[in-house]
């Protein structure tokens, strides 16, 4: 059975460059364009990598992944973070939140598959 | 799989101007109103560009936009007033970047006042931190192949984050060639009150590997949070022993503490704080009448003190079961290395002792079980052929016994070989030719350096390291070890510890106007020696003839050159204090009593003091040193 992404950005480009990525690498995709957005799409199915930018309008990351945690069904799902260098301090809370790594944009699309790596077997 | 960004470029670059325009009309609004909900979605928009432009290869843009991201950042936290200039300047850098855009779409260069534009953003947000990234520079000599060792104790959150820690270490095997695992199960709780989502496990991994020690420390960027990770090049051609972290002195920081504990101890706080303003409220107005309301309340403040004191030490102290809890496993490995068979019988695993106490026991006990399996018990054979049932039984246990703890390391092996031993000690020159020691005085040779009886060094024991080690740290704990033995029946290593580090039973002396304590586990007992049995032997030494025996003599004044007391010469008291089974005399002024006392570290607090094991504060405010009756024989000994 194939395995289940969501990412979660505001930015298309970006979504679209993350979601092609992983559907090369052989994921079902699903896109979401903030966290209350995602949380919809996702409704009660079951992701198995959720890849989440932090600046979002409507539902921020940390908010979102704060659902996801609270969620049975997502409570122990690899939850990446898309982040900046700078955001040192938004990187730890959404750690405190439940995120499980993080990703530095910018990134490469084979970076991207490095760090999933770490997180799904 | 080969990524072709470009062709997500058509959709960045919609994107970007849908964003500068949203940032413009921003911009706009925020003149000369602050809103923080516009500031932020004028913030948001810088950082998608950002974060966008760096990925699809735009450096340039994405360089100028983070300086404005960070002005945006600093006024959006407050940092920075959100002032017309800035405002102003936010809306010509607006500009550059659009130019900027028009330039990595149509592949031209930027425009050279970029720069310059993004320098006056910098400017603009003094208080704002811009740091590009410096690559690490790797040094020659930090590659190379090299057996490292890596302890990774996760946090217990780990799971809850959606992270597997078996991934953590499988990505460390990326690094090189992993030689061992080990899971450290100690922290693993009952069944009853196990949280299955709560990790408890700790792994230690020696690793072969070019890494460098910032590549293997990357591996758990993830999970450093709240986690223990030691990583340590291992130098030595020997391995150390399998559990890194009881090594001398890296006893863990940190201490699990029951809630209850803990509430009980802020009680006595309160307690404390009621009777010191009681006394305060005394004191304020006070007449001789009160005299006695005082002694009261400081009645109940020693009280205090003293039940805090020894429910504070509670708080350090352990199940000596954390460190018994490895050893059913390594049992069954080294009896199945060695085609052995053993059982475990474990007693008193709930006795609490100070957690450094426990932690620094743990190698020793593994040594010793680790030698009772491999020299102690019998092949199976042989076994039935000496009459004994074929599996033999280790026995650890521990008990209570007055204020110290006794633990026993027990087989019912072959027991020890008391004429070898003493034949071997006659080599060494430990026991003279004739000499016929007490049993106990020969087994307690096998303490000594470098002594060892098996005729082949063995995979299992033979590390190089012998019971000296595990007598070390014995006496680095101020206990006593002792071996009782019977032929054919086994061995029993009963090792008796006190009950924490902090706390010293001690007794009392002065010496010229200084006073010192003497740990009361080491003395013999002392007398008033008569002239005559005090002599001079060679140059300095000086001895005191006890029961015929001469035992060397400490003037405890001229060690601390101290000033000695008048008339002092002959006058003043002996202690004989043991160490080691070796005795001498100590020439003290008097004896002030027996007392507790804390020990406080000299090296941490002052300087290393010959012959002083630490210091403490006496009840009247006054320090006094605590006496190192180990170092302070070696010295005696020495020299005489």
């Amino acid at each position: 059975m194939p395995r289940t992404a969501l990412i979660v950005d505001d930015s298309a480009s970006i979504r679209e460059m993350v979601a092609f990525t992983l559907r090369e690498a052989g994921f079902v995709v699903l896109e979401g364009i903030h966290g209350a957005d995602a949380l919809q799409k996702l409704g009660d199915q079951r992701a198995d990598l959720i890849i989440t930018d932090l600046n979002m309008p409507v539902m921020d990351g940390l908010t979102f992944i704060r659902h996801v945690r609270s969620r049975p069904n997502s409570k122990y799902t690899p939850v990446l973070m898309l982040t900046t260098e700078s955001q040192l301090e938004k990187k730890q809370q959404a750690k405190a939140a439940g995120a499980t790594g993080w990703i530095v944009k910018p990134f490469h699309p084979a970076k991207l598959l490095e760090v999933i790596a770490k997180v799904l077997p | 799989m080969e990524f072709d960004i470009s062709r997500f470029r058509d959709t960045f670059f919609q994107e970007a101007d849908e964003h500068l325009a949203e940032m413009e009309s921003g911009l706009l609004q925020l003149e000369g109103h602050p809103d923080p909900e516009i500031l932020n979605a004028v913030f948001r928009g810088a950082h998608s560009i950002k974060g966008a432009s760096g990925t699809f290869g735009f450096e340039d843009v994405a360089h100028f936009t983070h300086a404005m991201e960070s002005l945006l950042d600093g006024m959006r936290s407050g940092a920075l007033e959100p002032s017309a200039e800035r405002v102003g300047l936010l809306l010509t850098s607006l500009d550059m970047l659009r130019r900027l855009l028009d330039a990595a779409k149509s592949g031209a260069a930027a425009p050279p006042e970029a720069a310059r534009a993004a320098e006056l953003l910098l400017v603009a947000q003094r208080a704002g931190d811009y740091r590009p990234d410096v690559p690490v520079k790797v040094r020659a000599q930090d590659r190379g192949p090299a057996h490292w060792l890596v302890r990774f104790a996760p946090s217990e959150e780990i799971l809850r984050q959606g992270m597997d820690p078996v991934l953590v270490l499988r990505e460390l095997g990326r690094l090189g060639e992993v030689v061992k695992v080990e899971a450290d199960l100690s922290e693993l709780p009952a069944l009853a009150s196990l949280a299955p989502d709560q990790c408890y496990l700790a792994w230690s991994v020696e690793l072969e590997s070019e890494a460098t020690e910032a590549e293997i420390r990357d591996v758990f960027a993830f999970v450093e949070d709240g986690a223990k990770i030691e990583i340590r090049r291992n130098t030595g051609q020997e391995l150390p022993a399998p559990r890194a972290r009881a090594l001398p002195g890296a006893e863990s920081g940190t201490i699990r503490v029951a809630t209850g504990k803990v509430d009980k101890l802020i009680d006595l706080v309160g307690e404390l704080i009621i009777s010191q303003s009681m006394a305060s409220q005394v004191l304020a107005a006070f007449q001789p009448s009160d005299l006695g309301r005082l002694q009261e309340t400081f009645a109940e403040v020693e009280r205090y003190t003293r039940e805090l004191q020894e429910r504070l030490m509670r708080v350090r102290m352990l199940p000596i079961g954390n460190a018994f809890s490895r050893f059913p496993r390594l049992i069954r490995d080294l009896a199945a290395a060695t085609g052995k068979q053993a059982g475990l019988r474990i007693e008193g695993e709930e006795t609490e002792l100070d957690k450094s106490v426990v932690e620094r026991m743990a190698d020793p006990l593994t040594h010793l079980v680790r030698n009772a399996i491999d020299h102690g018990i019998e092949s199976p054979e042989e076994r039935v052929a000496a009459g004994k049932p074929p599996v033999g039984t280790i026995g650890l246990k521990a008990r209570h016994q007055g204020g110290s703890v006794v633990l026993e390391v027990s087989d019912d092996g072959r027991g020890l070989d008391r004429d070898r031993i003493l034949a071997k000690a006659r080599v060494k020159g430990l026991a003279a030719e004739g000499e016929n020691p007490a049993d106990e005085q020969i087994f307690s040779y096998i303490f000594e350096p470098g002594f060892s009886t098996a005729a082949t060094v063995s995979d299992i024991s033979g590390r190089g390291v012998g019971l000296d080690v595990v007598k070390k740290s014995v006496d680095g704990l101020n206990g006593a070890i002792g071996i009782q033995s019977e032929p054919g029946r086994g061995v029993i290593f009963r090792i008796q510890l006190p009950l924490t580090l902090a706390i010293l039973d001690g007794l009392l002396l002065r010496v010229g106007g200084q006073r010192f304590v003497l740990p009361l586990a080491s003395i013999m007992e002392s007398i008033a020696p008569r002239k005559e049995q005090l002599r001079q032997v060679g140059g300095s030494g000086e001895v005191i003839v006890l029961r015929g025996e001469p035992l060397p003599l400490v003037r405890l004044n001229r060690l601390f050159q101290i000033e000695p007391e008048e008339g002092s010469a002959a006058g003043g008291l002996a202690v004989i204090v043991e160490h080691r089974g070796k005795r001498i005399a100590l020439l003290v002024d008097e004896l002030l009593g027996q007392q507790q006392v804390v020990i406080k570290s000299l090296e941490t607090n002052f300087r290393k003091v010959d012959g002083a094991a630490g210091a403490t504060i006496l009840g009247d405010g006054q320090p006094a040193l605590i006496l190192d009756v180990a170092a302070i024989t070696e010295m005696a000994r020495n020299s005489s």
